[in-house]
């Protein structure tokens, strides 16, 4: 598929995915974006990541595949990489710690270049790993601070971070720096990859459909605090009508919410089919959270079956007699 | 269906379903009780219709705000014709007596901190 295509098909899905709830809800049909839909994303979210992951978990792994990046446990005089070759669970537990939290495998990222005639150099390339780690934590800010309309009394959490986030104190509401970081985050994983001709050649559908629905959500969202507010207090009697099983649509909701709920439900529910399920994948990933071991403990593939083995032993006890027979050296006479 | 490492995926399995369910057990068994803003009763406008009132006015606040203290200009003209105070302790506390019963009620609600009374003094409840 050309470049042109990769681009143009999923922003035109994404912007038929907004115009939905948008007319949607002026047909009358707001219970349906404001109850069935959520849940039904928040239902396949589960039932497809559980799936996912009994699936990989069914999967043998018998031998230790860890990547290593680092020096394996030796003898006592040779310095030990603790955390880049781990040896330990503990280690192994650091390990997925770092890469978890600190995209540590993404700060290793490196670029390749030609230069002056036929020399090969390699340079760090952090700039993905500033962005991933940006976007990620950003979201995930923006997520807890989310959970004011989910729970009541709000949770002391959730007023920490409001403070911490509005430090700047600008312009009212309070600008949230998450909110602007999300935004160039995004900017910048888009842009790499249109800009960067490599990138923009493997790119693929699959890979903007998420960056613009995100750009949806939280396009949608900042334009729901900062210019076209809506109703807050009814946005959170629906929340919470939603938590207590009881569900209930309060009239009145502005249309730009049931956008930013759709992009949201259409976010859950596409999680389990696509390169996004790498949040639970992360956790089972063999070349990570495995211990580099094999040196000290014996690792029994799962699948070995008892194999039927004929020795030489028996095979001569077989065929003794011949074997004297056409003038064969035997082991017992 | 044999499931490998079960003893440490099973337990990751309980422990993501925990907390992405965290909104759901929380709340369980609880009646959300929205909240119930005392309104005046001899008056039934506010300066501005109510909709808007009720999304942004904290955007007029701010706007009288930065016009009374910096343009030192007092006088609101409503779309309704009247003049107004501009004024949180002359105006609008004039009809939402109580912060308790009108403001927090909200503002509690949805865990919005103004910092109208960062300067302001808070009227004082009667209890």
């Amino acid at each position: 598929m050309s470049a042109q295509k990769s681009i143009l098909y999923p922003l035109v899905a994404v912007l038929v995915l907004i115009l939905i709830p948008v007319i949607g809800v002026k047909l009358g049909l707001s219970y349906f974006f404001a109850v069935v839909v959520p849940y039904a994303a928040f239902i396949i979210f589960f039932g497809g990541i559980l799936c996912k992951v009994i699936n990989w978990a069914r999967s043998p792994v018998p031998f230790r595949i860890t990547t290593t990046c680092g020096q394996e446990k030796s003898f006592d005089w040779v310095k030990h990489n603790k955390f880049d070759n781990p040896f330990t669970n503990g280690q192994v537990a650091v390990r997925m710690a770092l890469e978890v939290l600190c995209f540590r495998s993404l700060f290793r990222n490196l670029k390749m270049e030609l230069r002056d005639g036929p020399k090969l150099s390699y340079g760090s390339a952090k700039w993905l790993w500033l962005g991933a780690l940006a976007f990620h934590w950003s979201f995930f800010i923006i997520l807890l601070r989310h959970m004011r309309f989910f729970a009541q009394p709000v949770p002391g959490f959730v007023d920490m971070l409001q403070n911490v986030d509005g430090f700047f104190e600008l312009g009212l509401p309070q600008l949230f720096v998450t909110d602007a970081v999300i935004v160039a985050a995004l900017t910048y994983l888009f842009l790499r990859r249109v800009v960067v001709p490599q990138l923009r050649y493997i790119s693929l559908p699959s890979d903007y459909f998420p960056l613009f629905l995100l750009f949806g959500l939280v396009l949608s969202g900042i334009g729901m605090r900062y210019f076209f507010r809506v109703d807050i207090v009814k946005v959170k009697e629906l929340a919470m009508s939603l938590v207590t099983l009881k569900p209930t649509v309060p009239e009145g909701i502005g249309a730009l919410f049931y956008v930013h709920l759709f992009m949201l439900s259409v976010l859950f529910a596409y999680f389990p089919f696509s390169k996004l399920t790498h949040m639970a994948g992360v956790f089972l990933s063999p070349t990570r959270n495995l211990a580099n071991n094999s040196r000290y403990k014996r690792h029994v593939n799962p699948w070995d079956y008892p194999v039927k083995v004929h020795t030489y032993e028996e095979y001569e006890e077989e065929f003794r007699e011949k074997m004297k027979e056409v003038g064969l050296p035997v082991e017992k006479e | 269906m044999k499931i490998y490492d079960g003893r440490k995926i099973i337990p990751g399995i309980l422990i993501a379903a925990v907390i992405f369910s965290f909104p759901f057990w929380l709340n369980f068994g609880k009646a959300a009780v929205p909240p119930k803003p005392k309104l005046p009763k001899e008056v039934k406008n506010c300066v501005e219709p109510t909709p808007f009132m009720r999304t942004s006015h904290m955007e007029l606040l701010n706007k009288w705000r930065n016009l009374v203290v910096r343009e030192n200009f007092r006088i609101f003209a409503a779309p309704d014709g009247k003049d107004y105070a501009m004024s949180l302790q002359n105006g609008c506390l004039k009809c939402h007596a109580s912060k308790a019963e009108f403001c927090d009620q909200c503002h509690k609600y949805l865990d919005v901190k103004p910092y109208c009374w960062d300067c302001h003094l808070a009227p004082k409840e009667n209890k």
